[in-house]
Formats: structure tokens, sequence, C-alpha cells
């Protein structure tokens, strides 16, 4: 009896943080173990945010600018981490043969990819982290943090949004074939240009900032901008406050997305037979 | 006796060279399959333009709010030129570099191209072609939307293009040789790293004053760029395309078009010569550690 009650209760809560923990694990150790992430994600990254410093100087922008392409520079890691080991992970799960493992299982979809998330942006955050702190030693960043706690919290919340963007794309991804490859390899360079990854957003015009928006690093790092640099807030989109409630509403829309919509992919893939489909 | 064995010798060579035409020629068309067919032409046609058309956009967007707006400047056309040929560095070296992922871990397949009778680094370079060719269209598209859009400053009469091609020619060369080392590398590493190809190609960007003079970098740094066959190319290509411009430059204006092209033509020996070595190498590590079928996830 007892034995058929807890058949009939698979996602308990303990097997639910059992699950995030395990799927995290990978992301963080795994990847620690191979150390030539330093070099990749790090070392070269950095020399491409150098790169984009470079011209800042060669046209004569103020040193603000060189500030925002350290922090833009450092936010693509997120994106990266998003695009390949979010968005694409079902996708790629599914043609290393682990996705019907992971169905039949008898845990929460959303546990696993809440692991990946969690995972994923722990180790992302640690890359982050040292890219701005040495392209801000070597480039002499001036950061003037105000509120550090007003700092973190728009950190989380972008990040709780970004990653709640990344889980609801994964199952999107979930229904896609080689064109995912594609897909996530186009959303880069654009992005990097609608976010304002290596200027201020309100460059772009009111509408175009607008309608980046969408995209929580837009806003978020719009946001973060105004919190470290001095004249931050002379070239922020919209005001920190405003910004913080466009991620407060994106994650909660994410979030409740990535859960509806994991379930209706993952019956539309059930049905259409996609879960164990590889087409090469 | 010595007649028989050089005939041997012979025919041996003239095997291997067949082989790997034959090893580059079906990789070229696997990789224009693989890179072309998951979707519409149009579609296709649509991804390999936007990607391009944004990174420049970018600059061009930095460009425009520092200087509110100078397109009419030589800096903006070296900037935008440099950028819109750098599209091959990323396209060449991802191509051939990112076929070894393809094939090792999604695909399943290098263990099996590895008993083919193939010359593997002749099919990774093949491989790489697909990528040459979407990358030839984002640069066409680019510069086009640059003279039609920006005022970019280029005259087609003007340009001199049997310079052009000829560097245009080398360098891809260079590229494929760079990739290759990065094939190497990327036999002997996880798959952690999605585009090993374009990482690197963005921190090269540093050094080859692709986008500013490498008057702007630091003492220190110079060097580096000079010792990069990719600094002498993007000269050349602009040189060939705009030679005003390229003149208002203090780099490498010291150095004559010929003097270039003998600088770029022993770097991309000395690439090519470095590029065989460090491949075998690495292709014999990875037989040693067993990674030629491994698969990594994370």
């Amino acid at each position: 009896m007892e034995r058929a009650t807890n058949f009939a209760k698979p996602y308990s809560t303990r097997l639910f943080f059992q699950t995030v923990i395990a799927r995290a694990y990978p992301r963080v150790i795994g990847a620690q173990r191979e150390k030539s992430w330093m070099f990749f994600e790090i070392f070269l990254p950095l020399l491409a945010v150098s790169a984009y410093v470079f011209v800042y100087r060669a046209i004569g922008a103020p040193e603000t600018y060189v500030g925002f392409v350290v922090m833009g520079g450092a936010m693509t890691a997120f994106w990266m981490n998003i695009l390949w080991s979010m968005s694409s992970q079902l996708f790629w799960e599914k043609e290393q043969g682990n996705l019907a493992l992971y169905i039949i299982a008898p845990n929460s979809m959303m546990a696993i990819l809440l692991g990946m998330a969690l995972g994923g942006m722990l180790a992302t955050t640690l890359r982050a982290f040292v890219i701005v702190f040495v392209g801000g030693l070597l480039f002499e960043v001036q950061f003037t943090v105000a509120s550090f706690s007003a700092l973190f919290g728009t950190f989380i919340l972008t990040m709780v949004a970004l990653y709640g963007m990344g889980m609801m794309f994964s199952s999107l991804f979930l229904l896609l074939n080689r064109e995912a490859w594609h897909l996530a390899s186009l959303a880069q360079e654009p992005i990097y240009l609608f976010s304002g990854f290596y200027f201020p957003l309100k460059s772009l015009g009111f509408w175009l900032a607008a309608g980046a928006s969408i995209i929580p690093l837009a806003v978020g790092m719009d946001a973060m901008r105004q919190l470290v640099f001095p004249s931050g807030p002379s070239l922020g989109f919209l005001s920190v406050p405003i910004e913080l409630g466009i991620l407060v509403i994106l994650s909660v829309v994410f979030l409740v997305g990535a859960r509806y919509l994991l379930a209706h992919m993952e019956r539309l893939a059930i049905r259409e037979g996609r879960l164990t489909d590889s087409r090469r | 006796m010595s007649g028989t064995t050089q005939t041997s010798w012979r025919s041996q060579g003239e095997l291997n060279i067949r082989e790997s035409v034959r090893s580059f020629l079906t990789a070229a068309w696997l990789g224009w399959q693989i890179e072309s067919n998951w979707t519409d032409p149009f579609l296709f046609a649509v991804y390999s333009v936007i990607k391009p058309i944004a990174g420049a956009a970018i600059l061009v967007v930095m460009y425009g709010i520092i200087t509110q707006g100078a397109f009419d400047s030589p800096l903006f056309a070296y900037i935008y030129l440099g950028n819109a040929f750098y599209i091959y560095v990323g396209s060449v070296m991802t191509g051939v570099s990112w076929a070894v992922i393809d094939d090792r871990e999604h695909y399943k397949t290098l263990k099996y191209i590895y008993v083919a009778p193939i010359h593997v680094p002749f099919y990774l370079v093949g491989r790489g072609v697909a990528r040459f060719l979407t990358g030839t269209i984002s640069v066409l598209v680019t510069i086009t939307a640059g003279v039609l859009f920006l005022n970019l400053q280029l005259d087609l009469a003007a340009v001199n293009w049997p310079m052009f091609f000829a560097a245009l020619t080398l360098g891809i060369v260079m590229l494929a040789s760079m990739g290759l080392v990065l094939a190497g590398v990327t036999m002997m590493i996880a798959h952690h790293v999605w585009f090993i190809g374009d990482a690197v190609a963005g921190a090269l960007y540093l050094f080859s004053g692709a986008i500013f003079p490498l008057e702007v970098l630091p003492n220190w740094l110079r060097p580096v760029g000079f010792a990069m066959p990719l600094t002498y190319w993007l000269e050349l290509l602009r040189r060939a395309m705009v030679g005003q411009v390229a003149a208002s430059f203090p780099t490498l204006s010291q150095l004559t078009d010929g003097q270039l092209f003998v600088i770029l033509i022993g770097l991309t020996v000395v690439f090519g010569f470095l590029s065989i070595i460090v491949f075998r190498w690495c292709e014999h590590q990875a037989r040693e550690r067993g990674l030629i079928d491994v698969v990594t996830n994370y």
C-alpha cells in the first residue's frame, strides 16, 4: 500500500532536489576536470573583449565605454551558456540517447532543466567574474558600485529571467533536428547587437531597445551598468526600477512558459515519436 | 631493381595524391550537404547572411555613436573592410575544426573515417569548404551593404583584382592550415567549447589589425600582430580594394606590395608545416588516449 502511494507521487520534493543536484553536478565538477575551458572560455574571450576595447580606443571613445565592453564581454559567457548548454542541450541529449532515459526515469523534467541551469549558471558566473576582474584590471576600468545589494539583486533577477528563457527554449528545441545547431549559432551576433553587449542599449533608439527588452540580458545588463559606472545612469535606457520590473515580469513569464511548454512539447514529441528520433 | 623501386615510389606518390584529392572533394561535397540541406535554400541564404551582417552592425553602431556617424572617414573603411574579410577567418577555421566534433560526437563516424582509405587532413580541410562558400556570400553581402547604406568608399573599377585574388587565395590556404592546427587540438579536448574556431578567431581579432591599426595596441603586444600572417593578408586585401585608405595608416606603409606578398607566402609556408606537425602530434596523442571515438557531454 505504501509502495503504491509512493508510486503515485513520483515527483516528491526530495527527489526533485536530488535530480536538480544530480544534473547540476556534471556541469560544475565535470567542467573543472576538463581544464581546457580556462583557455577557451576565459583567456580567448578576454582577448576578444580586448579587441573591442581597442576599437573604442582607436576612435577616441570615453573610458566608460571600455567598462561597458568589459562587462558585455563577460555577459556573453551567459548567453553562450544559454544557447549551447541550455537551449540545445535537450536536443543534444536526444542525439546522445539520454533523453529517453530522462523521460522514463521517475523524475521531473523541470528538475533536470533546473539542474542544468544551476550548474551552468555557477560555472559560467565563475568565468564571467574572471573576465570582469582581469579585464577591469588590464584596462583600468573604474567601477563605482553605489549599492552592492542592488547590484547583486539585479544580477540574480537577470539570471532567473535568462535561465527561465533558456529552459523555455530547451523545450522548443526538442522539436528541432539539425536546424537546432544552426538556430543556436544564428542567435549569437544578432543578440549581441540587439542586447547592446558592446554599447549602451539606448544607442539603438527607443523602439529597437524596447523590442530588445524581451531579452533579459539587454535590460539586466543596462540596469547593472547604471549601478556600476558613474556615468551609467546617463547612458541607461530606462531607470533601474523600471528595468527591474521588466525583469520580474520576464522571469515569471519564462518560468511559467517553460513549465507549460515542456509538458506540451514532451507530449507532442512522444506523440510524434521524436524523443528517440535522430534525423542526421 | 632501382628502376622498379622508383616506379613503385612514383605510383605510391600518385596514389597518395589521388587519395588526397578524392578525400578533399568528397569531404567538400559532404560538408556542403550537411551545411545546406537542413532547410530550404531561401532560409539557408537568410541564415548565411544575418550572422555576419549583425557582427558588422555591432562595429557600425560602436563607431557611429562615438564619431557621430563619420562614415566617410578612412578609419571607417579600414575597420569595415577588415571586419568583412575577417569573416573568412571564423568560417574557415570553424569549418575545418568543427568537423572533428561533428564526426566524432554527433555522427560518431570519425572512427570509420580513420579506418577508411581517406587522407584525414585533406578530409577535414574539405569539410571546411562549405563554410568558406557561405563565408564568401557573407563577405559579399557585408561589403555591398557597406557601399549601399554606409557610404563605404569602394570603386570596383579601381580595385586591383589580380592582387586581390592572389592575396585571397594565399589567405585561404593559410586559414585552412590554422584550421588544421585547431582540428588537432579539438581532437584532444572535450566538446564543452562548441565553436572553438569562432573562439580562436575572436581572440585573433586583437592581433590581426582587422578592426584597428596595430599602433593602438600596447608596444609589448605589437610583435604578436606582426608575427601573424592575418595582419599581412588583411593589409594586402585592403590595398587591393581601397589603396588610398590603406596608405592612410602607418602600420605597414613602409612595406611594398611585393614585400607583403613575400612575408605572407613565408608565413603561410611556416604555418602549413606547423599545421602538419601539430595535427600529426595531436592525432597521435588522441589515438594513444583513446579519444578518436570519445563522446563528452556536460
